[in-house]
Parts: structure tokens; C-alpha cells; sequence
């Protein structure tokens, strides 16, 4: 295994592009050493991006934020503009791993190793961020939900790396949350999660919407018709009814460990009419 | 099976190391340097017994690649006391016995450490939270945490 650390995204795709045999991306290294370690991965070469400037960085940009693909959990959380302008994503964030795997793990991977449980996924999605890819072809922009196609499958070819995420200027009245139902307190895989992003209008009534749940389907979902059922209303209970009815009807979950199909179903409901009165409540005080 | 090269600082010291490029940052201080303070639990991030700190942050070195030091400012256990002296947490620890048999301790020191650094004053909550990625077969957590309370309020009394 060679191991490199480029400094410029280039020379990053040009390695990964030209490599013979099994290439990795090394971000925070929390599910590649892992992997590593346990023998199901056996790489000939290693990147690590952390030398790359604009993949370590936050910058507010185009009214919006570019997050680099290689900030970290804890750096989402120390950022105060970033947490005040979009509290589900830095929440969904912070909720991988304990304070060790905070200071490593970074978005990037968390979106590329396609896990269908993935917290900051839906968040992103619920946004409506996008990502830069760079590749031998040059670069290009995709919408977070078009990147993962099942589990630990993405659409990125050989030599593509995720640079950024750009989330889009935030408008007034406007703010997301994010939820997911572990068993217990701290450090689990989602049984379930949602990310909501909600605007209000000035009479309170919902104008825009963006909905995407977490392990129910092989893939994290973005659901138009979750957030169809919430815009025009005034997010009450009937308005709520109807979202939670309608992210029941989009999944598509596993039985296992952690949860059973009709547990997953059920909880998808709870978790999306919970998030969306936390969006709306956060987006009514101008948070 | 070319070696990596690496510079870095340990525990404010150049430090020269060769080592494998599958080598763990925990592989190189154990093996190559013979730092054995911090210890080997469960290799793969969940029990923090391998905690150092990495450009300021806590990390687990057996999530870090060895070749990944370069250039950095790594702080581990073997740092923490100013020679004969006990850092406060550690001396706590020892005075109110919040620790049996002892594998997961340099971790807890090095979070508990990272916490009081960023927080001198945490809550009971801020430091159950904060040192959930450190495990304890041993103790049931009581006197550890007990113990970073004590250690910051003698800490901020200074």
C-alpha cells in the first residue's frame, strides 16, 4: 500500500485516476481504517485529501456556505454562522460518533461511504446542497441525493472525489432541523432519521419545503410528497398527519437489529412531524 | 515494503519515524517509539483506550495512519505529567481510585484532559457526554466522572 497526501485536487484525481488496482480516498480514515484493519479492504494506494486546503475549510460563499468534503464534525459545531444558519445539518453533523470520531470524521465520507443510515445525509439532502466533483474530466455539481445509490454504491467513476458541499443562501424565515431515534443516548446507528428545511411566509404558512429520511430504503430519500403535504399549510396537526402519512408510505426498510419494518415505517412518521415542528419553531423565532 | 518517512512533534519533541504505510498512528507509538502508554483496545474507534491528542483534537490513533503525522503536533499520556508531577486529573484519579485495572485510563486522562481544556467548568452531563467514547469494563463510570469534576474544580481554584 502507497499511502500519498497531495496538496491540489488535481494532483488528488490524477493519482486516484491513474492507480492500478484498489485506490481509497482517506478523509477522516473512521470507516477506512476499519476496514483496513479487519482485512476487507486491501488498497494500493491511499489519498489522503486533508492536505488539500479547500477541502478543509468552511467559507460563506454566494450568499450560501461551501463546506470542504474534509471538515470535520467538530469543525461543523465550532463554526457559529454555520450553526446559526443551518442548525439540522450541524446537529445531524454532530450526532456521528462520540468526541473522538468527531474531531476525524468528515462530511465527504459520511456522504461517499453510502451508509442508507447516514446522519448528515438527509440533513444535506433536506437543504438542498450540492456537491462538486472533480474527476480526470474536469469538475462537476450534483444534488446530495444523486450521489448514493445503495449501499456503499455512488455514482463517482474512477479518479472522482467529493470536494465540497455548497448549502444555498438562507432566506428569511426559513430553518431545518434533523432527527433520528437511536435506542439509547449517544453513539448508535439510526433506526430511523429525518432531516427537515422548511421557509414560512409572513403569515406563518409553509412555502417551501424539503424532506429526506434516513434508513428506511437502501438509499437515503429525498420525499417530495412529505413536504408536499407540509407547503400551503400552517404546519398543524392535520398538515402533520398528512406529512407523516406520507413518509410512512415512502419506506422501504429492512428488518434487522435494529428495527423492524413496521417499527421503521411507524417511526419515520414520528421523527418527520417531530423535526418539522422543531424547523418551524426555529424558522418563526428567525433563527 | 517501502517505509514512510515521517517528521513530526511528540509531545513537543521532533520526532523521525520510518514506518509501513498500513501502520496505525498507535502501531508506530507502541511498537516504533515505545510509547505504551496509550493502549490497544478494540482497533476500530469504539473504546477510546487509544486517545491522543492530534493538532489539538482527540482523536483514536488507531484510526490514524502513522504516515498521517507528518507535520503534526501529536500529545499523548506520556506528556501529561511535567516530569515527577502529576497532572491534576491524574493525581485525582489516583487519590479517589477511578480506575481498576487500569487499560482504559490513559485514554479517559487524555479526553478528560481535552474537555477541561476547551471547558474548565463542565456539568456532570457536558462530561458524561463529552468522555462517551471512552469505555470502562471496570468501574461503571461513577468515580471516573467524579473524578474530572473534582480535578476541574481544583483546577479553576488555582
Amino acid at each position: 500500500m502507497r499511502y500519498e497526501a497531495p496538496r491540489a485536487i488535481e494532483e488528488a484525481v490524477a493519482l486516484l485516476a491513474d492507480a492500478e488496482g484498489d485506490a481509497h480516498v482517506l478523509a477522516g480514515g473512521t470507516d477506512l481504517l476499519v476496514l483496513l484493519r479487519a482485512g476487507l479492504v486491501t488498497p494500493a494506494l491511499v489519498v489522503d485529501i486533508k492536505h488539500i486546503e479547500e477541502m478543509c475549510e468552511i467559507a460563506q460563499a454566494d450568499g450560501g456556505f461551501r463546506i470542504g468534503a474534509a471538515v470535520t464534525g467538530a469543525e461543523f459545531g465550532e463554526h457559529a454562522e454555520l450553526k446559526r444558519a443551518w442548525p439540522g445539518v450541524v446537529e445531524a453533523m454532530e450526532l456521528v460518533g462520540s468526541t473522538q470520531i468527531q474531531g476525524r470524521a468528515t462530511a465527504g465520507g459520511n456522504l461517499c461511504n453510502a451508509s442508507p443510515a447516514a446522519d448528515c445525509v438527509p440533513a444535506m439532502i433536506a437543504a438542498g446542497a450540492t456537491c462538486t466533483i472533480a474527476g480526470p474530466a474536469g469538475r462537476r455539481e450534483m444534488a446530495v441525493e444523486d450521489i448514493a445509490t445503495g449501499p456503499g454504491e455512488t455514482v463517482l467513476g474512477k479518479g472522482e472525489i467529493v470536494v465540497d458541499f455548497l448549502l444555498p443562501p438562507r432566506p428569511p424565515r426559513s430553518a431545518d432541523a434533523y432527527l433520528r431515534l437511536i435506542p439509547r443516548t449517544e453513539m448508535d446507528i439510526a433506526v430511523v432519521g429525518a432531516g427537515v428545511n422548511l421557509t414560512l411566509d409572513d403569515d406563518g404558512l409553509c412555502k417551501d419545503a424539503r424532506v429526506a429520511l434516513c434508513a428506511i430504503a437502501p438509499r437515503v430519500l429525498r420525499v417530495a410528497e412529505v413536504a408536499d403535504a407540509l407547503i400551503g399549510s400552517a404546519i398543524d396537526d392535520a398538515a402533520l398527519e398528512l406529512a407523516a402519512a406520507a413518509a410512512r408510505a415512502a419506506c422501504q426498510p429492512i428488518d434487522d437489529k435494529r428495527g423492524t419494518v413496521e417499527y421503521r415505517t411507524k417511526i419515520a412518521g414520528v421523527l418527520v412531524r417531530r423535526a418539522a415542528l422543531i424547523a418551524k419553531q426555529r424558522a418563526g423565532n428567525g433563527s | 515494503m517501502i517505509k514512510d518517512h515521517v517528521s513530526t512533534t511528540i509531545n513537543g519533541e521532533p520526532v523521525e519515524f520510518l514506518c509501513d504505510p498500513r501502520q496505525t498512528l498507535l502501531d508506530v507509538l507502541r511498537d516504533e517509539l515505545n510509547l505504551t502508554g496509550s493502549k490497544e483496545g478494540c482497533s476500530s474507534g469504539d473504546c477510546g483506550a487509544c486517545s491522543v491528542m492530534l493538532d489539538g483534537r482527540v482523536v483514536c490513533s488507531c484510526l490514524v495512519l502513522g504516515a498521517e503525522a507528518e507535520g503534526r503536533e501529536v500529545e499523548t499520556i506520556e506528556g501529561m505529567a511535567q516530569g515527577e508531577t502529576l497532572h491534576p486529573l491524574q493525581r485525582v484519579f489516583l487519590e479517589e481510585a477511578a480506575l481498576q485495572c487500569g487499560i482504559c485510563t490513559p485514554g479517559f486522562l487524555v479526553a478528560a484532559k481535552a474537555l477541561l481544556d476547551r471547558n474548565p467548568d463542565p456539568t456532570e452531563t457536558e462530561v458524561r457526554y463529552w468522555l462517551a467514547g471512552n469505555l470502562c469494563r471496570c468501574t461503571g463510570y461513577d468515580k471516573i466522572v467524579r473524578s474530572v469534576l473534582d480535578a476541574a474544580a481544583e483546577m479553576r481554584g488555582k
